[in-house]
């Protein structure tokens, strides 16, 4: 290593002066405190189950939700009981709990500092842990919330004296534990030892969904590829965010089928009744020789005359949002989408933050002062009452709905929308039974910070609608105002493509992106299995990277001892399979199309491959080769094509940018 | 003898009293020079180390195993330092932080002077997620080690490397220039 490295570690290893030997000792006889008395509490809170994963009781609730046999469930209440009757006299035996150990530090007038994490001197009491098993049982804190799936509300009512932003701090940290792992789940919460002992957690930092690049299959073993679709184009946003900010995206924040999707192809329209169009082509590999790109595109009908929507924006006022680039952007968002909508569509406001309330009752889209009015009342600040907030703004969507109308709630937030329901499943969950009852949920992300990239995709993909991020005003133009119908309008949902591939063709296959849309084969058939949703005029691209059957690329060998391939009929790489509902509908519809092997290359084949290249190159993919980013550049150059908008030059800019960074 | 921090850990989860005391110290030592590379006051490094020992018996029932001691302890380290100084709202007084302990400084060795004179003009020309990066690297933690702990990939780690070392060295060229002027 360099000379000045080992200067300064020297120098750093000379400068860091000895922490003061009270001090010191103090913390350690705090920290023996606190080891002594969760030793102390542990025998009696063992008995309960294993520790609990992010709530009281949470494990035996889940135990009695998950086995429905009922030997099983019976002795779980069982054990549920006992465990009970355990812990509470543990709690009223010990009421100096929460005045010892690490609550020391915290009490005002203590010689340790005010602590930097949360700071809230909770008093575990009898009641928290008993309503977290009387799950219905009324919430002092935010008494409009009405009990639905809840798994971190037992949080909430444990800490009564608790300031408000840092209530939602607590909350979002522990969000933040879950994907942490290691602050898991203590016997201490048990007894409600005071959330300060945990949630020293990454409460900034913006999450992601981590998965591994789709890797190579091989034909013979694996002939079927199956995945649903994707519309989202968030990812590309936040990239650019990242880029634009001299910093390369973290691989979670890499998904190339939206960065794929975030452009326009030229894709012929579909004719007649279908509500979308499917075109295959086959291209050469740029990264790589001797294997091709099977180029699936897919256009949706624009439908003449859009149907009225009822629009509900469910708006995050919490403090976070109070950032030019947060709530200030999202205002003016809006009015621009404003001038998109009609006087048949409605528009409704609801915020979440401190209290869920109704800042605009359904409105005329048309009828711009009040919804102005509306929109220029809102200030961030406060905590989040999420879990208030959506149920109001569902309850809103219903009361709006009429026959034959589209039902939509926004989520506009910065990430921070977990509280009140912290466990994503419960969310989920919630979210896609409201679907099912007709209402759809779009998510609109803002800003950077505590961005929780994977909840917002998973909350999308729930609610039958796109994950967008909205970085900037020209973002928001292409979002809310070129493609407000298609982001608005579903015209096929549950969309799944299945491809099988002619093991006498293709020799290895690899899907590129689409790693968080995978399916299970049997997945394809299977009605009840959500998928994604292509609204009005959406494109869909997805692409494979094929090795022909005797190929010199291939990087697998044939197998010496299996059945040969079948001989015969080897113009067809493949054979895709598309199955669709119509909004509304239960049951699916089959699109099928062989792939020919001399197919042509699908219009601007050139630059989706060179962003899906930009993208296997960001994350770091081993299969592209010695493939640089001085490729993708020159084959989005030359592929530029008229790019009205300047989206693609944007691109290319970005490409450059993420080439002189990486050096 | 040489006990493994995971070996402490184990047996302190377990309820070893002698494991935990003998854990707490290394700890404490520990994210105490770190937090001050990071932010160059020893008030807030001593803050910082109290909070984490002070939960640590907490946090050890949620360690399981699968990281290593070393790398879990910096993961928390690394977000309670991030979480204690946004709240407070002074990543700005970090820096001033140098400040402050430049005018300590003064008092201290004369032999030391130099190298220390170094060391503020260096930390100071570092925004925090590159002191942050290096404070772990020269730590000797690998630099795959450093991107699972801060949460990016390991090129980003190795960027952020290249780029301090970069500044580094543009602050050595600058301090020749003096020298010979």
């Amino acid at each position: 290593m360099s000379d000045e490295f080992d200067d300064l570690k020297r120098a750093w290893d000379d400068a860091t002066p000895a922490p003061d030997p009270a001090r010191r000792a103090e913390a350690l006889a705090l920290a023996m405190k606190n080891f002594d008395r969760l030793q102390e509490t542990e025998e009696t809170a063992r008995q309960t189950s294993e520790a609990p994963k992010t709530g009281p009781f949470r494990g035996v609730r889940q135990m009695i939700a998950q086995f429905s046999t009922r030997g099983i469930l019976t002795a779980t209440t069982a054990l549920a009981a006992v465990a009970l009757v355990a812990v509470l006299p543990v709690l009223r035996d010990t009421p100096d709990a929460p005045s010892n150990g690490v609550l020391d530090m915290f009490s005002p007038g203590a010689d340790a500092p005010v602590p930097s994490t949360t700071t809230s001197a909770p008093q575990p009491q009898l009641a928290p842990p008993a309503e977290s098993m009387v799950k219905r049982a009324p919430d002092p804190v935010a008494p409009a919330a009405d009990p639905a799936p809840s798994a971190g509300r037992a949080h909430n009512a444990a800490n009564p004296p608790v300031a408000r932003p840092m209530n939602r701090a607590a909350n979002t940290q522990s969000g933040g534990l879950m994907s942490l792992s290691p602050e898991g789940g203590s016997p201490g919460q048990l007894l409600g030892l005071p959330a300060d002992t945990r949630p020293l957690s990454e409460a900034t930092s913006d999450r992601f969904p981590e998965v591994e690049a789709n890797g190579l299959k091989v034909t013979v073993e694996e002939p079927v590829s199956t995945f649903s679709i994707d519309v989202d184009t968030a990812s590309w946003s936040m990239l650019r965010n990242y880029l634009s900010n001299g910093q390369l995206p973290p691989d979670g924040a890499v998904r190339i089928e939206e960065m794929v999707n975030y452009f326009t192809y030229d894709y012929p329209a579909p004719e007649g009744e279908v509500p979308f169009a499917t075109s295959v082509g086959v291209t050469d590999t740029p990264w790589r020789e001797g294997t091709q790109i099977v180029h699936i595109g897919l256009q949706g009908a624009l439908p003449a005359e859009r149907p009225p929507m009822n629009l509900v924006f469910l708006i995050d006022t919490s403090g976070s949002m109070n950032q030019p680039n947060k709530l200030p952007l999202l205002k003016q968002s809006f009015r621009l989408m404003l001038g998109q909508l009609t006087e048949a569509d409605s528009v409704s406001i609801v915020t979440y933050a401190g209290s869920a309330g109704r800042v605009l009752d359904p409105t005329p889209a048309t009828d711009r002062d009040t919804i102005l009015a509306a929109l220029d009342r809102l200030e961030a600040g406060g905590s989040t009452a999420g879990q208030a907030g959506l149920q109001q703004a569902y309850a809103t969507a219903q009361e709006m709905s009429e026959a034959g109308e589209v039902s939509r709630v926004i989520l506009a937030t910065d990430g921070d929308f977990n509280v009140g329901i912290s466990d994503p499943d419960d969310l989920e969950a919630f979210i896609a039974d409201k679907r099912e009852d007709g209402t759809y949920l779009s998510v609109l992300g803002f800003g950077r910070g505590n961005l929780n990239d994977a909840g917002m995709q998973a909350l999308a993909q729930a609610g039958n609608g796109m994950a967008a991020y909205i970085d900037t005003l020209a973002e928001a133009q292409k979002v809310l105002v070129d493609q407000l119908t298609g982001a608005l309008v579903p015209i096929a949902d549950d969309v799944k493509i299945q491809v099988e591939f002619n093991p006498a063709a293709v020799a290895e296959y690899r899907l590129i992106g689409y790693e968080t849309r995978a399916l299970n084969r049997e997945d394809f058939n299977n009605d009840r299995v959500d998928a994604g949703e292509i609204g009005a005029g959406h494109q869909v691209t997805a692409l494979y990277e094929i090795t022909p059957v005797g190929s010199d690329a291939r990087l697998t060998d044939p197998l010496r001892y299996s059945a040969a391939a079948p001989a015969g009929e080897t113009d067809e790489l493949g054979f895709l399979r598309l199955r669709y509902k119509a909004p509304g509908e239960a049951e699916s519809r089959l699109i099928e199309t062989p792939i020919a092997a001399d197919a042509e290359p699908l219009a601007e084949a050139d630059f989706a491959l060179a962003i899906a290249g930009f993208g296997q190159i960001l994350r770091g993919s081993d299969l592209i080769g010695s493939w640089s980013m001085g490729d993708a550049i020159a084959l989005a150059q030359g592929a530029r094509g008229t790019d009205p908008y300047g989206y693609r030059q944007e691109a290319i800019t970005l490409m450059r940018l993420a080439e002189s960074l990486d050096r | 003898m040489d006990v493994s921090d995971e070996t402490l850990a184990r047996a302190a989860a377990d309820g070893d009293r002698q494991a935990f005391a003998a854990l707490v110290g290394r700890v404490y030592d520990r994210v105490y020079a770190y937090a001050y590379r990071v932010t160059g006051s020893k008030a807030d490094a001593e803050d910082l180390a109290q909070d984490i020992c002070a939960a640590l018996p907490v946090k050890l029932k949620g360690w399981r195993g699968e990281a290593r001691v070393t790398t879990w302890l910096y993961r928390i380290t690394v977000n309670a330092a991030r979480d204690r100084f946004r709240r407070q709202a002074s990543f700005a007084r970090a820096a001033d932080g140098w400040g402050d302990w430049e005018l300590a400084r003064r008092a201290e060795a004369a032999e030391t002077a130099e190298r220390v004179d170094w060391l503020h003009a260096a930390m100071t020309a570092l925004n925090r997620d590159l002191r942050e990066t290096l404070a772990l690297v020269l730590d000797g933690v690998s630099h795959g080690e450093a991107a699972s702990i801060l949460g990016i990939s390991e090129g980003t780690v190795s960027w952020r490397i290249s780029e301090a070392k970069k500044r580094l060295r543009a602050i050595r060229a600058a301090e020749a220039e003096e020298t010979k002027a």
